[in-house]
Order: C-alpha cells, then sequence, then structure tokens
C-alpha cells in the first residue's frame, strides 16, 4: 500500500449546487430516561461515502435507526430529502448489522433480494419477473450476480455481505446505511468490500453511510466522518475531524490523533463510554 | 378389511364408508393447511411455538368438554388466546421461547383443572392427545373448511410479508412492515392450523404434520414458493396413505402419518448431502468479536 493512497478524496464539487441530501440540526438521541448523544449537526450531500465511526455502545446504530424513522429525535431536527425521516422509505437502503445467518435456511440468495424488492407489499403476485429483474440488477451492481442461485447458507462472510449489500440497492435507493458491513470479514475481504460500496456510491451518485470500529480501511475513499463518542457527535471531512485540537476541544480533554507514516489513524484519550447516564 | 391385488378396487372398497370420506375430507384440508402454515413455523424457527399451542389447545378442549360444548371450539379459543399471548409478552420473534414456557405452563395448568373437574372423561381425552380422524362428523368437516378457507385466504394476503419478516426481521422492519402485527397474525395461522390438526393427529403429534414435511421441503427446494408446494405434497401423501393403511391394518392412523413423514424426514436427511454436495462450504457465522486494537478509532 503506497502513502499516497490514504489521502482523502475531495468532497464532491456537485454538493455546492444540490441542497443536501441529509440534514441534521441540534439533534438530541436515546430515550426518554437516556440520552444517548446531543448536539449533532451534521449535513451529508448526494455521492458522499461517509463513516461513522466510535467506541462500542457510542451510539453509532442510533443515528441509524433515527435516519431510518424506527426512533424519534428527543429534540432537534432531522430531514432526509427535506422532509423528516419516515419508516419504509424506499430511497433509504439499509444492511442491519448481522450476527448469524441460519444454517437451515437454504433460500438461494436471488429471493432474498427479490424479497427486499416486493416483500413489503400485501397480495400476492401472480408474475415475479419485474421483481426478478431488478434482483438481478441489484446483484450484478455487487458483482454477485453467479450468486443468484446458490443457496444462502453456502455462502462465505464476504459473499454474504454483498448479497446484504444489493438487498439495499435493490429498491435504487438515494441513501445506503450499512452497519457494521466490515466486522465479520478479514481484511482482504473488508478491503474489497470497501471498494464495492465506494464504487457503488460512485456509479449510482448514492450517499453512503457506513458503520465501522476502524476508520483506516476507509479513509482512502472517504468524504466524510460521523465522530461518535461520549455522547457528543464531531462531524466534518476527515481532515477537520480528526485533529487533536477539534476533538480534545469537544470533549474537553486531552485527546491526540496520530497518524503514522502510512497515513494511517489512531486517535488516544476517548474511552468506551456508554454516553450521557 | 383386506388388501387386494387391485388398488383401485381397494379404494372403491374403502370410501363406501361414510367414515373414511370425511377422514379423507378432513385430512386432505389439514394436509394442505398444515404443510403451508408449517413452512413458516420452520423458517421462523417457531416449532416450539406449535408445540405449545398445540398442547394449550388440550386444556381448551379439556375446558370445552366440561362445559358441554364442542372440543374445537376450545381449541380454538384457547390456541387464539395463547398465541397473541406469548407474541405480546415476547414481541421479538428470535427467544421468545420464555415466554411461550410461561404461556403454556399456565394454559396446561388451566387444563388440569378442567379435567380434575370433569368426571365422565377418558376417550374424549385420549382422541384429543392422539387424533380421531375415523370419528369425524359432516360437521367437523364443514367446520374444517371454514377454517381452511380463512386460513388460505389469510396466507395469500401476507404471504410476502411475512415471507420477508421470516428470513430478514431487521431490513423488513426498516422498509415499514410491523413486526408486532405480523407476529400476531402469523400466531393466529399456527393456532387456526392447529386447531383443526388435531383431528387428525392429536395434540401430541401435530409435529407430524405442522413441521416434518415443511422441514423436509426446506431442505430440497430453495425457493420459498417450491417449498410451500413440497410441503403440502409431503403431507397430503403422507395423510392419504397413512389413512389408506391404518383402514386395512388394526393400527391407529396417527402412528402410520408420523412414521411416514419421519422415515421420509431421515432419507432426506442423510441421503441429501450426498445427492448435492452444495453445502461443502457451509458457513456459519458467528458474531464478530473484533480484537481489542489501539490503532483504531
Amino acid at each position: 500500500m503506497t502513502a499516497t493512497m490514504k489521502t482523502t478524496r475531495p468532497v464532491a464539487l456537485a454538493a455546492t449546487v444540490e441542497p443536501a441530501l441529509i440534514t441534521g440540526q441540534e439533534v438530541v438521541a436515546g430515550y426518554p430516561n437516556k440520552v444517548v448523544w446531543r448536539g449533532a449537526s451534521f449535513s451529508l450531500d448526494r455521492g458522499e461515502l461517509v463513516a461513522v465511526i466510535g467506541p462500542n455502545g457510542a451510539g453509532k446504530t442510533t443515528l441509524f435507526r433515527l435516519l431510518l424513522g424506527l426512533q424519534q429525535p428527543i429534540s432537534g431536527t432531522i430531514k432526509i430529502f427535506n422532509e423528516a425521516p419516515r419508516r419504509g422509505n424506499p430511497r433509504i437502503g439499509y444492511v442491519p448489522q448481522r450476527h448469524v445467518i441460519d444454517r437451515e435456511t437454504n433460500i438461494e440468495c436471488l429471493e432474498l433480494v427479490h424479497l427486499a424488492y416486493c416483500g413489503h407489499l400485501w397480495g400476492f403476485h401472480l408474475s415475479a419477473k419485474t421483481g426478478r429483474q431488478a434482483a438481478r440488477v441489484a446483484l450484478e451492481a455487487v458483482g454477485g450476480a453467479e450468486l443468484a442461485p446458490k443457496p444462502l447458507n453456502a455462502l462465505s462472510g464476504g459473499e454474504l455481505q454483498r448479497i446484504f449489500l444489493a438487498e439495499a440497492l435493490v429498491s435504487d435507493p438515494a441513501i445506503l446505511l450499512l452497519d457494521e458491513p466490515l466486522s465479520n470479514l478479514d481484511i482482504r475481504r473488508a478491503q474489497e468490500l470497501v471498494q464495492l460500496v465506494d464504487r457503488v456510491v460512485r456509479s449510482r451518485n448514492v450517499t453512503a453511510l457506513l458503520v465501522a470500529h476502524d476508520i483506516n480501511p476507509l479513509l482512502p475513499y472517504l468524504n466524510k466522518v460521523v465522530y461518535i463518542a461520549n455522547g457528543k457527535v464531531a462531524t466534518g471531512t476527515p481532515q477537520e475531524v480528526l485533529t487533536s485540537e477539534r476533538l480534545s476541544a469537544l470533549y474537553d480533554t486531552h485527546v491526540e490523533v496520530i497518524r503514522d507514516s502510512r497515513g494511517n489513524v489512531a486517535i488516544i484519550g476517548i474511552e468506551d463510554h456508554h454516553g450521557d447516564e | 378389511m383386506s388388501w387386494s391385488a387391485n388398488v383401485l378396487i381397494d379404494l372403491e372398497q374403502m370410501l363406501q364408508y361414510q367414515f373414511m370420506q370425511h377422514a379423507f375430507e378432513a385430512g386432505t384440508l389439514v394436509a394442505i393447511v398444515a404443510g403451508i402454515v408449517g413452512y413458516f413455523v420452520v423458517l421462523r424457527r417457531s416449532s416450539f411455538a406449535a408445540h405449545a399451542l398445540s398442547h394449550i389447545g388440550f386444556a381448551g378442549a379439556a375446558g370445552a368438554v366440561l362445559l358441554g360444548i364442542s372440543p374445537v371450539i376450545g381449541l380454538l379459543a384457547f390456541t387464539s388466546v395463547g398465541g397473541v399471548g406469548m407474541t405480546v409478552l415476547g414481541p421479538r420473534a428470535s427467544n421468545r421461547d420464555v415466554q411461550i414456557g410461561t404461556v403454556l405452563a399456565f394454559m396446561l395448568g388451566l387444563g388440569v383443572l378442567f379435567i380434575s373437574l370433569y368426571t365422565g372423561y377418558a376417550t374424549e381425552a385420549y382422541s384429543i392427545l392422539f387424533g380421531e380422524i375415523l370419528g369425524i362428523s359432516a360437521t367437523d368437516v364443514l367446520v374444517t373448511a371454514i377454517a381452511a378457507l380463512v386460513i388460505l385466504f389469510a396466507v395469500a394476503v401476507v404471504y410476502r410479508p411475512l415471507l420477508f419478516a421470516s428470513l430478514d426481521e431487521d431490513v423488513a422492519e426498516a422498509k415499514g412492515l410491523h413486526m408486532h402485527m405480523l407476529g400476531i397474525v402469523f400466531m393466529l395461522l399456527v393456532a387456526l392450523a392447529t386447531s383443526i390438526a388435531v383431528q387428525v393427529v392429536g395434540v401430541l403429534l401435530i409435529f407430524s404434520l405442522m413441521v416434518t414435511p415443511a422441514a423436509i421441503a426446506q431442505r430440497l427446494a430453495k425457493r420459498p414458493w417450491r417449498a410451500v408446494v413440497l410441503s403440502v405434497i409431503i403431507s397430503l401423501v403422507a395423510t392419504w396413505l397413512g389413512l389408506t393403511v391404518a383402514f386395512y391394518e388394526p393400527y391407529p392412523v396417527s402412528f402410520f402419518i408420523t412414521t411416514i413423514v419421519f422415515v421420509l424426514y431421515v432419507l432426506v436427511r442423510f441421503l441429501q448431502p450426498k445427492i448435492k454436495p452444495i453445502r461443502a462450504r457451509q458457513t456459519a457465522l458467528q458474531v464478530g468479536q473484533m480484537a481489542p486494537s489501539e490503532i483504531t478509532a
């Protein structure tokens, strides 16, 4: 890996013309008796690859639940396409954090992707042609055309993540929410998946938010970072957010951002902490 | 009664009897419904729920006998209430075992009370436990037909959302489906299907129609629709074959049905991997425990 690969991409120029796709203003998130994080203001544009990083339990998935309309903010406003988030928005594709795929589920991949296309509709379909075609297109987009007839339980971790990505893409969304897609993958597979997400982001002009533990595999592709820790949220380009000064000021403690010769980043001084309890 | 060399003559002989006609009518309806609902039971890994609901049905039937009304009414009432109760107490499909067990134990306790209060009892309880397909009346067939139609209609309406929710709960929820509502619909389907299937195989042997055929089908078919059809075919064949054999041999119908599906399951379970070596690379994905690294943000 060369040092130049680690430089981050500039924000897409189109961003200055189009209005922001996702905006948040002074958002406070959590539950009635427990604030998870507060004071989040952000603006994400079309065609951006955004990393959502931070320690375990900091509230990364909470951000996704807010965007999906599965949870309401305690205060502040979130807008997607200039509207409040709502459940079942077909313009959002979602890959949840998976744990186990049932070993008995030998349903073929095409069927799962197909269900992501039409599974929310009531009643019977007499012809599944359109849906199957959409599923095939989505599988091709993730380089998984040959996986279509394979049963889900015969896939490797990397293949499975590609199927989940196809599932998210099948409704032709403008936003992708990927919750820890890299967590079960080895370094090489993780790298391949990040490249795939990057390709999808560029070719389809979608905005992808990707939750990850480690920002380093993502750095070469990122437009923005959402850093969630200790009940606070920092957003901006990696150069803006990942500095000792910015994080120290935000967290009111000495935080050090260290970069090694390859451009890898390490953040020191923020420990795992479960929000404002 | 004994077998002749000609199958057609055998069938004709058998179907002369009205109780055999009723048995075939009810058996066919139950096999179709159990094959379909059973597929979702297997897919959602809810066999414990199906098991619990049938036992709860026993308590309901005992209560109905005590009150002097048709056992089917008690079955329907108790399984429906029990099914909804389980879903309300444990909204997520995964990890519902404890709630199911709690409701099961309570309602079986009621069953014990009903039986102790009822003084006549013996054959009724026996037939509920092991099925009484050869004693089915024309009214029973009608009730079964109506229940079967309701189930088929409901499945036709919820087929895709229920399939999606069963396979991929989180994404389905994000797509706007209400998991809780679908969970209740599913439990009511199982409750209804269980109530009518009890007539054929009884409370204790409900799995032979509700779980085993679907489990076999799921191993053989990779597309849900095909698996549903296959599951129905298997439970139909087992029911018809069981009824026919039991007509000529002096052993219970439910014994033959359970044996047929079990033998089929064992055969498929052990022969299929040899026929189709697809699963060579079977991977069990576990929760990825990230190695704690200091160079992570």
